[in-house]
């Protein structure tokens, strides 16, 4: 008991929301290709200003201020971030060495109110490395373990510092297709009932006689993840014993019902999209996106009806379950044509280690425009779908994913087009602040540039 | 139930004896007993489960203009490839001569190169859709297993042959058996054409891999039953004994030709007698080098070290043993003896005049080869390491040609050896560029604009988005 209590706390403390440190410093970055990141296609010979941590304007004819530090991008392409659509980035050092890896928890006791952001951990090796490519955010879920609920994800940064969370307790992460089946115990049907059970509880969760009024749902209520202490769980109040949830998962999903947070819903099959659209029916102030929607052509026109943004895997191309039978890459072109907002993610693909493909990813996309019968993107709109997009998914894109003024500064330097297999990181600002590109891999390839030993063994390079 | 089953089984068996009568396959050498006299003693084939496979014609076909890679390392530019009858017959300048009705192809734009080739596959083994039921690629019963056959488990409807040809350019691929055990079993070369059976896709005079594996694998299955191995020595003095028990049977066998064969066995010393070729998962730098001394300990050769994450360390070893590294150019970080990758992996052992492959291992990444070679290449280019894309093209045609004995009949566009054949509609190293056109032994059988030559399995038929182009 006194162990739930302590992890209580935990969570509670991490749900306070960290500020990034900023540079003061006004930097230009001049004669660049610049891609605002908004679906617009790149403008040649471009200017980025950056200050005290944000945008300060981009694209041509941009005015330098004075006293600013220019940097010549000179033949170079100038962009915001990339943003990692769906990720686990931060949870895991070794995804096989299990107490390394933190995305999951399966014999927790605790489902919906599990909170990634205590767990990110900023130094972990796979952040470096992708942010070595060109990566500066992420969307961070946990994954199910028990439950059809894996709890609440993050929007983090890659910055080298120690203060990784953007904003914690963005969405509650659960599984409605095969995988929710699985953990509801065995069936779809009970799943959406294990669903339904749940929103009636946090509904039917009755505040104390103290308790202060309800947080108002609308777009001016604070965001969840800076409550610092949440009514629900004052002490006081009692329960009907005919409930399946802990309070405190129930109370998490209090903000979800109220759609101040985001439910993003993992199905793949064209009948669980529309299962999951007719939610909004039942529980109108549900904020819903979809991930996965492997099938989602085959239902993109009420997906665009129901203005439910969805978090794709580019290329998946087989059949890989009985729920991806229609599996085409050609699913993201034809939803964003049906008018989806649609972003790449990385769901069950090298989450936590690979985010960094997400470039490779959105070129594919273009190259299928060049093939008769496939639906594919716009330079400009494939890489919308790794910037803005992603953070317009999640409610974020005033704040990152694009070079809009205004928008964090975070910045990548490239010495070509970044979608392109050539195309290296030459550098990296995340909220205005200059980045190393070191990593473990760039130091053991230093090391083995010759396999061979000198007089002393590799133990002693580099020196 | 069990003895319903048999029953049931014993009949289907009777039914289907009956049918082989009628159509003997033409390779079948199991001489017939008649009744009434002695039956002569039964002499198995060499072959068993031989292959059926046949090149699917095509007409003399000229490609012009193109950029040829040919996959040894050279480049034409404004070149011209010529095949015929399913061979290669020229390949040269704009001045090579073309024969006359050849239908010609403008390559203009286009880059030709020879079919790729994945060394490392669990096509039609783990096939798609990824059920449990469909779950045939590791015989996990026991830590040697080398009498299990990939090719008896490869499911020829696996909707991923086709994703490999039309957005890989994949003409050619091993199945492997995986890597729970430390002999998994044979592998397979196979030609990537539709069939109905794995024997008509079989590469014809394919030498079968021997699947082994180092490290983690093998000592976690049977660790985790309380088995050997345990350890990573476990994992050593199991094969160690395995392949001493395989010397001594292959010296029984040569006093006693009527010893009891032993399938396990026969496998290994077709490996000791260099009829087949040893493809080692393995991880670790340290790992190879030991796999290397057990070679020589017992006198066999390791053609290829597959998944060589840390290849890097080593890269002089195996250029001093000419043993293949077959590589991801960037997968990293899920298991710990993976955790030491570089993406420079690839130029450093190619810069070590190590052979260097770029391999799959997966359903998806068979279908973008052609892009992880790119990006190796380019970060190789960053540290300093200058490779023409003609001679990196290597990694993909004739390394592993060589690393699966065929290197004599493709892997490159050669004269007289198989026509296989992609045209891309670009640089085949940008991620614009796609398969354009891909021939087998001179057979077009995948066409970007021509829906026709799009396969479609058995499995997709009457499915959603069956015939879309994926």
């Amino acid at each position: 008991m006194s162990r739930l209590r302590y992890k209580l706390a935990a969570v509670l403390l991490a749900a306070t929301c960290l500020a990034a440190p900023a540079s003061a410093e006004t930097i230009a970055i001049t004669g660049g290709r610049v891609v605002i990141g908004d679906g617009s296609e790149p403008i040649d010979n471009g200017t980025v200003v950056i200050r005290d941590g944000r945008v300060v304007a981009a694209g041509a004819n941009v005015a330098i201020p004075a006293g600013a530090t220019t940097i010549d991008a000179n033949g170079k392409w100038v962009t915001p971030g990339i943003v990692a659509g769906f990720s686990r980035i931060g949870l895991v050092e070794v995804e096989a060495v299990d107490p390394s890896n933190d995305t999951q928890a399966n014999s927790s006791p605790f489902s919906a109110a599990i909170d990634v952001a205590p767990a990110i951990n900023s130094q972990s090796s796979s952040i470096a490395v992708s942010r070595a490519a060109g990566v500066t955010r992420a969307i961070v879920s946990p994954a199910t373990g028990h439950s059809i609920f894996a709890g609440q994800g993050a929007v983090i940064d890659l910055g080298g510092d120690m203060q990784p969370i953007t904003r914690s307790r963005v969405f509650q992460f659960i599984e409605l297709g095969e995988d929710g089946a699985g953990e509801a115990g065995g069936s779809r049907a009970s799943a959406h009932v294990l669903l339904r059970n749940a929103l009636r509880e946090a509904r039917d969760l009755r505040l104390p006689i103290t308790g202060r009024n309800l947080p108002r749902p609308g777009p001016g209520a604070p965001p969840p993840g800076e409550a610092r202490d949440d009514p629900y769980l004052l002490p006081g109040t009692s329960r009907s014993d005919d409930v399946l949830l802990t309070r405190f998962d129930a109370a998490a999903l209090v903000p979800v019902l109220q759609g101040r947070q985001l439910l993003l819903v993992h199905v793949e099959r064209a009948s669980d999209i529309l299962q999951v659209l007719a939610l909004k029916r039942e529980f109108p102030a549900l904020r819903i996106g979809i991930v996965g929607a492997t099938e989602g052509w085959r239902v993109a026109d009420q997906i665009a009806a129901a203005h439910v943004p969805v978090i794709a895997n580019a290329l998946v191309d087989l059949p890989g379950s009985f729920e991806q039978l229609a599996a085409t890459q050609s699913n993201v072109g034809r939803m964003r044509a049906a008018g989806i907002t649609v972003a790449i993610g990385m769901l069950g693909d090298n989450e936590g280690h690979q985010v960094r493909l997400s470039t490779q990813y959105a070129g594919n996309l273009v190259a299928l425009t060049r093939i008769p019968g496939a639906t594919g993107l716009s330079w400009g709109q494939a890489f919308a779908a790794i910037s803005s997009l992603p953070a317009e998914a999640v409610g974020m894109g005033d704040e990152i994913g694009s070079l809009r003024a205004g928008r964090r500064a975070d910045v990548v330097v490239w010495d070509g087009d970044p979608l392109e297999l050539s195309t290296g990181v030459d550098a990296v600002w995340i909220d205005g602040v200059r980045q190393s590109l070191e990593n473990r891999q760039t130091r053991l390839r230093d090391r083995y540039r010759q396999p061979q030993e000198g007089a002393l063994p590799h133990a002693y390079d580099p020196r | 139930m069990g003895r319903r089953l048999t029953a049931a089984g014993i009949a289907a068996a009777v039914l289907l004896l009956g049918c082989a009568n009628q159509s003997a396959p033409e390779s079948a050498s199991a001489p017939a007993a008649t009744s009434g006299t002695r039956p002569a003693r039964y002499v198995p084939p060499d072959d068993p489960y031989p292959s059926t496979y046949r090149p699917y014609g095509g007409v003399p076909t000229a490609i012009t203009g193109a950029t040829i890679y040919d996959g040894e390392g050279g480049r034409i530019e404004n070149g011209t490839v010529v095949m015929v009858d399913g061979r290669i017959t020229a390949v040269g300048g704009a001045d090579t001569p073309i024969p006359d009705g050849a239908t010609r192809i403008d390559g203009r734009g286009r880059w030709v190169t020879p079919g790729v080739i994945d060394v490392h596959s669990h096509l039609g083994d783990y096939p798609s859709p990824g059920v449990q039921a469909h779950s045939d690629g590791n015989e996990a019963t026991g830590p040697v297993r080398s009498e299990v056959w990939a090719e008896h488990s490869v499911w020829p409807q696996d909707p991923g042959f086709s994703r490999a040809l039309a957005n890989g350019g994949i003409t050619t691929l091993q199945v492997l058996p995986g890597s729970a055990n430390l002999f998994g079993g044979r592998g397979v070369t196979l030609r990537n054409v539709p069939g109905r059976t794995v024997q008509s896709m079989r590469f014809p005079g394919a030498p079968r891999g021997l699947k082994m594996a180092c490290g983690e694998n093998p000592k976690r299955v049977y660790g985790s039953r309380n088995q050997m191995p345990q350890t990573r020595m476990g994992n050593i003095a199991l094969m160690r004994q395995t392949w001493q028990r395989a010397v001594e049977y292959r010296e029984r066998r040569a006093r006693d030709p009527n010893t009891a064969r032993d399938f396990q066995l026969d496998t290994l010393v077709e490996v000791l007698e260099g009829r087949m070729l040893v493809h080692n998962h393995c991880y670790r730098a340290d790992e190879m080098a030991l796999m290397l001394d057990m070679g020589r300990e017992f006198g066999f050769r390791i053609s290829a070290f597959h998944h060589a994450v840390e290849a890097y360390k080593v890269a002089d070893l195996l250029r001093e043993s000419g043993t293949c590294a077959a590589m991801w150019s960037d997968w990293w970080g899920f298991k710990m003896e993976a955790y030491d990758a570089v993406n420079e992996n690839i130029p450093l052992v190619h810069n070590a005049n190590a052979c260097a492959i770029v391999h799959s291992d997966d359903a998806n990444g068979i279908q973008r080869l052609n892009q992880e070679a790119a990006k190796a290449l380019a970060d190789g280019r960053r540290m300093g390491i200058n490779i023409p894309d003609e001679v990196a093209w290597r990694w993909l045609a004739i390394n592993p040609a060589h690393a699966l004995g065929i290197e004599d009949q493709t892997g490159s566009l050669r004269v007289g050896k198989r026509a296989d054949v992609v045209m891309w509609n670009g640089n085949p190293f940008s991620v614009y560029t796609r398969p354009q056109q891909v021939w087998i032994d001179g057979a077009l059988l995948y066409d970007m604009s021509n829906p026709r030559l799009r396969p479609v399995s058995d499995f997709e038929l009457g499915q959603p988005g069956e015939g879309d182009v994926k």
